[in-house]
């Protein structure tokens, strides 16, 4: 069974049909890259996904590990093991980064019917994974985002998901914004991460990331719609070519 | 309607903890106010003749001055002859021992400890063990016990109530009562001045830190009654306190006035911090009932390098209005003020604060947070006014409004009244909503809703409640979250 399971998935956003029928299926073990122009549905995929309700699914399905989720709230799926790193992460003027976390696993863990975390042991576990994403340890006492460069947001997603440990995690443009030795620990993160009972799902613009993370499928996204899959070296073929050649495939 | 909409919308149906009454026996006044119910009010307590006398004059003056009508608060004309300005229980204990366990019990109910702890002399102490912290409880009218009185006299810090002050301490009364707040200060400040009842008395002698938090829980229980305290802190040249008042009252239909008057004196280089939890009942979601919080409060920073910091946190009562206030007399004295004032339903809140500079390099902070939910209305109303003779005076006041929801309103009037060149003022002040962006980034995180809410609404209240005592930002942090418990759709 598919971690990930969509079929024929269609959303709108006021009105407007953004995605138009994807397929995908990611099995645990598995990287899949997704890669498209601006504007073709990637980040509305990512976001239906975790159940944004500012868009409204019109059809298809959506399954986690054989579960239909597209019932369930957002904080239901997060609790269900999955994870959504944010193209734009927000500021939360006043909460701390470790304070946030730590309601975040807090609920985790409830829904798993666990006792809450050891506020000692938690704090330890999220030095490990601080160490592991190279964070300076000053961005964990500051207020979610807020104030964070560019770069310090995407990485402070990165070591989100590493302290919560999804099941299937949705990386939105995560490396959009790293410098080059930030692109490197990340991905370093993100591979030490990678296991057999866990899924990725990379969105990026730049075959570079996939030199770091090497997916096992690449897919291609044009105008809400997935408009070919293949191995990591379409990525390359991406790289040199441009998307020119799926668009007018799909206006024909 | 977006998520956080929704969210909110049920933020605003949560019920009160503190309604419950206290089935005691207790002796009124007849409804009414004339000079006879001062004369009653003051032979009840066993006043001195002077006391009397200062009260009839307040009364005098009260005769001769006018409701206000200037604040952006909305209610019909209250009776004042309408209320007893008097209840106590009967009985009349003489100590912690005698008091009648009914009482005891709805302060245990309401969590303040009326216990004095053992010490446990060398033994080292649990961490998740509370720090002392001495009581004054006052019930309606009249003060029903206070705890750790005889420890705090060992360093000479007198904490009573403000009956026994008068009794055993008539000097300190006679000499500060009224001065920070005088008798016509403003019509409630008079009525309070004719009729108050109980309230706390708080002196630190010359150079002494006050060992432990001192605070006062108010607790009204009577009905078609008003509750009138009266609170002086006095901090000696070099003295330190923090202080904190507590306050709640069962749900009623009708609406209870509270007119309290606070005044605080800080010697030079004495430093007075105050914090207010005020929780009174709100009224019901449709705006019957609840608690009209009227008080003035003021504080003297009469010494050199004087400190008084002012910290509300303010999420009950129907209606609030209250300006707690500095005046900074002394050279390099230091004043500050922080507030979070929470509305939701169809509660009212006017409330902020005056600084003002008299003194030589005088600094005052103001930081005012306040969060509309539901139909409610908040106005955040203060005044920066520098004196002629307030050289090299600084001013900095952040004001930041937080709207749930989109049926209720928030208003900032900042008034500024410079008289000297040499004044240095920054004014910011922000409106936010919490976004339908960070509400799915949070939920996105697995936080539910109502959680997230909370914990933003916590964020944006930060900066006030890390200037609040270790405890009492727990409480505050708690009291919050139920305030706004229930918010989820
Ligand atoms: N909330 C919204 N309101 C209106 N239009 C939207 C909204 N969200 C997405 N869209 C539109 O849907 C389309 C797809 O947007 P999406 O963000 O999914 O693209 P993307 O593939 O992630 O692009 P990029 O590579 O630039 O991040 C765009 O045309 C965008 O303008
Ligand atoms: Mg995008």
């Amino acid at each position: 069974m598919a971690l990930l399971e969509i079929r024929n998935l269609h959303a709108t956003v006021e009105g407007e049909e953004i995605l138009k029928g994807i397929n995908l299926s990611l099995n645990t073990g598995e990287v899949h890259a997704i890669m498209g122009p601006n504007g073709s549905g990637k980040s509305t995929l990512a976001k239906v996904i975790a159940g944004d309700p500012g868009y409204e699914v019109t059809g298809g399905e959506v399954l986690l590990d054989g579960k239909d989720i597209l019932e369930m709230e957002p904080e239901e799926r997060a609790r269900e093991g999955m994870f959504l790193g944010f193209q734009y992460p927000v500021e939360i003027p006043g909460v701390s980064n470790t304070y946030f976390l730590k309601a975040a696993a807090n609920a985790i863990r409830k829904h798993r019917g666990e006792p809450e975390v050891d506020a000692a042991q938690f704090l330890k576990h999220v030095r490990e994974r601080m160490e592991l994403v190279q964070m300076d340890e000053s961005l964990l006492k500051r207020p979610v985002n807020a104030g964070f460069s560019g770069g310090e947001k995407k990485r402070n997603e990165i070591f989100q998901m590493a302290v919560l440990e999804p099941r299937l995690a949705i990386l939105d443009e995560t490396d959009s914004g790293l410098d080059i030795d930030a692109l490197r620990t990340v991905s370093h993160g993100v591979n030490a991460l990678r296991s057999d009972d866990r899924g990725f799902l990379l969105i990026t613009h730049y075959q570079r990331l996939l030199n770091y993370i090497v997916p096992d499928t690449v897919h291609v996204m044009v105008d809400g719609r997935i408009v070919k899959s293949g191995g990591k070296e379409l990525a390359e073929e991406l790289e040199a070519s441009g998307y020119a050649m799926f668009e007018e495939g799909t206006a024909a | 309607m977006s998520a956080s909409n929704e969210t909110i919308e049920q933020v605003t149906r949560k019920g009160y903890e503190y309604g419950f009454v206290t089935d005691i026996e207790q002796e009124y006044a007849p409804p009414g106010l004339n000079e006879d119910i001062v004369r009653f009010i003051s032979a009840k307590k066993e006043e001195p003749e002077w006391m009397l006398e200062w009260r009839l004059e307040a009364y005098r003056g009260w005769l001769e001055m006018e409701h206000p009508d200037w604040q952006k608060v909305r209610f019909p004309p209250v009776d004042f002859q309408a209320i007893s300005y008097y209840a106590a229980p009967k009985a009349k204990p003489k100590s912690l021992d005698e008091v009648d366990p009914k009482l005891l019990e709805t302060y245990e109910k309401l969590g303040i400890p009326m216990h004095e702890r053992e010490a446990l002399l060398g033994v080292e102490r649990p961490e998740e063990e509370k720090p002392e912290v001495a009581v004054d409880a006052v019930f309606d009218s009249v003060s029903v016990g206070t705890t750790y009185q005889a420890k705090l006299k060992e360093q000479g810090i007198i904490f009573c109530s403000m009956s026994e002050a008068v009794r055993d301490h008539p000097e300190l009364v006679k000499k500060y009562l009224g001065t920070v707040v005088p008798r016509k200060d403003n019509f409630f400040a008079a009525l309070n001045s004719a009729v108050f009842s109980d309230g706390s008395f708080v002196y630190i002698p010359k150079g002494v830190k006050c060992p432990m938090e001192l605070s006062t829980y108010f607790r009204i229980n009577a009905n078609h009654t008003g509750q009138f305290e009266r609170t002086l802190i006095i901090a000696e040249e070099g003295a330190s306190v923090s202080y904190l008042e507590g306050c709640t009252a069962p749900m009623r239909d009708e609406n209870q006035l509270h007119a309290a008057v606070v005044e605080l004196i800080a010697l030079d280089d004495a430093d007075i911090k105050y914090s207010t939890v005020q929780n009174w009942y709100p009224g019901d979601e449709n705006g019957v009932g609840g608690i009209y919080n009227f008080v003035t409060k003021r504080g003297l920073c009469a010494g050199k390098r004087s400190k008084i910091a002012w910290t509300q946190v303010e999420t009950g009562s129907a209606i609030t209005w209250k300006y707690p206030s500095c005046v900074l007399k002394g050279d390099d004295s230091v004043g500050e003020f922080y507030s979070v004032a929470v509305t939701r339903n169809r509660q009212q809140a006017d409330t902020g604060t005056k600084m003002i500079h008299m003194g030589k390099n005088t600094k005052s902070t103001i930081v005012a947070k306040g969060i509309s939910a539901g139909e409610a209305d908040q106005t955040y109303r203060g005044l920066v006014r520098v004196n002629p003779t307030a050289s090299g005076a600084r001013n900095y006041s952040q004001c930041d409004s937080m709207l749930i929801g989109d049926k209720c309103g928030a208003h900032t009037f900042p008034y500024i009244d410079i008289q000297h060149p040499s004044a240095q003022l920054e004014h910011e002040a922000t409106t936010s909503k919490i976004s339908d962006e960070q509400m799915f980034y949070c939920q996105q995180r697995g936080i539910g809703t109502e959680e997230a809410v909370s914990l933003i609404v916590n964020g944006f209240c930060k900066d006030v409640f890390k200037t609040l005592p270790m405890e009492f930002a727990v409480e505050a942090q708690k009291l919050l979250e139920v305030t706004l418990e229930d918010s989820v759709g």
